[in-house]
């Protein structure tokens, strides 16, 4: 299977500091991909060079086995794949729709066609089989913290998006909202999207990841089936960066 | 706006109770739009009427309206400032600097009254570039960048009218705007016409949402807002069509001022601009939530230069209709307590400091509030001192109505 997004050999320096050595990372459709690493592993870093927000010192990006050039943001968005970044990026005083289509607002002449936009937002909502919220067109500000998760991951999914990418969903949010946000990223993957969640919660990453990929220093320790390891040896990654056969040695990729 | 269950394809059309009842639940939650103002102005203008008669009279309900217009027209422009959550204090100076352009125009050069008002308008847009431009690119306040503004547009308008003469305005079609009334019938037929519109478009929305399942207004609730504005537009038609002259065998004064028309058809643009159109809704976004508004791809340095445009530009017109009322522009065009009126109207009529909420609509009901304090408080005998402390209370009560309603709104989760 051709992974939908591939980077191999990514290396990434802020001045004199070396952030990422050499990270490959592959991410299937149809599969969630989780990403996890310590504080200052290199995570953010490595999301927002695929997000476009950092350029890349040297290495390839691959998007569906074809090798691109992303240089900003658009660039990303336009081949399809979308960030939910951890503060969530939604405005408060406008509503569900209102937040989902912002900057790509439908129109009519110059009138916004708000129609087609509400159909399209409750048709979205509806395929993630979203039914916690009361009205579309109720402002964000109302809603709770997963009810936000959700519409920022609807938003990034509207655009017949095919990577998406989640930076910690879950990290500020209570059990049952935890629940029915890894719920929606199952979902996500079960509909064909590659998924790459970031998290810190081992729980997370095994109730739904299919792969696990480990940075540790800024260089990738492992990228393994979630289904081959056990809890205990993807801590040991995280926390040292290798664990028995897996991982680094000497601090460099086997 | 309507509350209904989860986005099914097809759906019921709430009913007037429904939406009754969500309007209630939004004001308790804190989401209290005009209704202080509204209440505010019953209040008042009962007060006043019951105080001094002379205060319902069609005369004086006139000379409101034309009194408070170049207030409200600046307040209509600074609400697009106030959105994303600035200021500007060079309004009142800026439409005197675009008032004394206007007045050279006319009086010194002898140029048309066009040329005039495209020259004043003109200005606007330079002044409200440059202060925008400042804003956004260098990152200063717009609270000190307009202060100093301020202070330099009073100077320049002192240079302008060459220290302290007075430029009078002779040119008819100016003068017009603010002292003309419309001809009575031609009231009638304007007011007919735009509640048909507004029927009509109510009517074809409605229609259009249900047609494709979506949640729309029941025909009940159109119908009280289409009956609701004719009644309120047809009462001050008939009002205003009363003969006011004190010898009408030698000069007719009835009708509906020209500025009422002029405001009007302000609002409509500009609600339009704001509700209607991605520009609007970006403009929103930005006082919501700049860093959201940004990496969803909106240009926000350009939002705000546009918005202080929008305001400079609004402010000329305000100068425009301030110099046809006086028929002359003075160093103290735009001055004294216009800017502080036209803030105060804007947050009055329910428009928040804190960005991202508020109407062009909300600016015209808060300028009713102070045009009515200025002018019953006047009739009563009050002098200025009073007034200016009576017009300072109120627009303090507004700021905590906003405040203390942003409260309770974070405390129901409303915003």
């Amino acid at each position: 299977m051709t992974p939908a997004l591939e980077l191999r050999g990514i290396d990434k320096s802020f001045g004199p500091v070396q952030v990422l050595h050499d990270v490959s990372l592959s991410a299937y459709p149809g599969e969630v991909t989780a990403l996890v690493g310590d504080n200052g592993a290199g995570k953010s870093t490595l999301v927002k060079c695929v997000g476009g927000i950092h350029s890349i010192d040297s290495g390839e990006y691959f998007f569906d086995g074809k090798a691109v050039q992303i240089g900003s943001p658009r660039d990303a968005a336009d081949l399809g794949i979308e960030i939910v970044y951890q503060d969530l990026a939604l405005c408060d005083n406008l509503d569900i729709v209102q937040n989902m289509f912002l900057g790509r607002e439908h129109k009519r002449g110059i009138v916004l066609d708000e129609d087609t936009m509400e159909e399209m937002a409750a048709r979205t909502l509806e395929s993630l089989s979203v039914r916690t919220v009361k009205s579309i067109r109720q402002l964000v500000a109302s809603l709770s913290g997963g009810q936000r998760q959700t519409v920022a991951i609807a938003k990034a999914v509207l655009w017949n998006s095919k990577v998406v990418i989640l930076d910690e969903p879950t990290a500020a949010l209570g059990v049952a909202q935890t629940a029915q946000v890894l719920e929606l990223v199952r979902r996500l993957a079960d509909q064909g999207l590659a998924v790459v969640l970031i998290s810190h919660n081992m729980n997370d990453v095994f109730a739904v990841s299919d792969r696990i990929a480990t940075l540790y220093l800024g260089r990738m320790a492992a990228q393994v089936k979630t289904s081959d390891v056990t809890h205990a040896q993807v801590v040991e990654l995280i926390t040292s960066g290798r664990s028995g056969d897996l991982g680094l040695t000497n601090g460099v990729t086997v | 706006m309507t509350a209904t269950i989860t986005p099914k394809p097809v759906q019921e059309s709430p009913s007037i109770t429904a939406n009754a009842r969500g309007y209630v639940e939004r004001v308790r939650g804190g989401d209290m739009g005009a209704l202080p103002a509204v209440f505010g102005l019953v209040v008042l203008c009962t007060v006043f009427a019951i105080l001094r008669p002379a205060f319902l009279s069609s005369g004086n309900f006139a000379n409101l309206l034309t009194q408070g217009a170049a207030v409200t027209v600046i307040a209509m422009g600074l609400v697009f400032v106030l959105l994303l959550g600035e200021i500007d204090l060079s309004a009142g100076f800026a439409s005197g600097v675009c008032a004394a352009i206007l007045a050279i125009m006319l009086s010194s050069q002898g140029l048309p009254w066009y040329v005039a008002v495209g020259a004043a308008i003109l200005a606007g847009v330079v002044i409200g570039t440059t202060i925008g431009s400042i804003v956004a690119k260098l990152g200063i306040p717009s609270f000190v960048v307009t202060l100093a503004a301020f202070l330099a547009f009073q100077g320049l308008v002192l240079l302008l009218v060459k220290g302290g003469t007075i430029i009078a305005i002779r040119d008819e079609t100016i003068l017009s705007i603010s002292n003309k009334n419309l001809p009575p019938t031609l009231g009638w037929i304007l007011l007919a016409v735009g509640v048909v519109a507004y029927a009509g478009l109510q009517l074809t929305r409605a229609r259009k949402r249900a047609s494709r399942g979506l949640t729309s207004d029941p025909i009940s609730l159109i119908a009280v807002r289409v009956g609701a504005l004719a009644l309120l537009g047809g009462l001050a038609v008939y009002f205003l069509n009363i003969e006011r002259s004190r010898n009408a065998a030698v000069v007719s004064l009835a009708g509906v001022p020209l500025v009422v028309p002029v405001i009007v058809v302000l609002l409509l643009i500009l609600t339009f601009l704001l509700r209607r159109t991605a520009y609007g809704r970006h403009l929103y976004a930005v006082g919501g939530n700049a860093e959201a508004a940004r990496r969803a791809g909106i240009n926000v340095d350009r939002m705000k230069i546009s918005a202080f445009v929008i305001c400079s530009s609004m402010a000329a017109i305000g100068g425009i209709i301030a110099a046809s009322r006086a028929s002359s522009v003075d160093p103290n065009t735009g001055g004294s307590n216009v800017l502080l009126y036209a803030v105060g109207a804007a947050v009055i009529g329910g428009t928040s400091l804190f960005g991202g909420k508020g109407r062009v609509l909300d600016a015209i009901l808060g300028g009713a509030v102070v045009a009515v304090i200025e002018n019953g408080m006047g009739l009563m005998g009050y002098s200025s001192g009073v007034k200016y402390m009576v017009t300072g209370s109120v627009l303090l009560l507004a700021a905590m109505v906003d405040a203390l309603s942003r409260k309770r709104a974070a405390a129901t989760g409303l915003r």
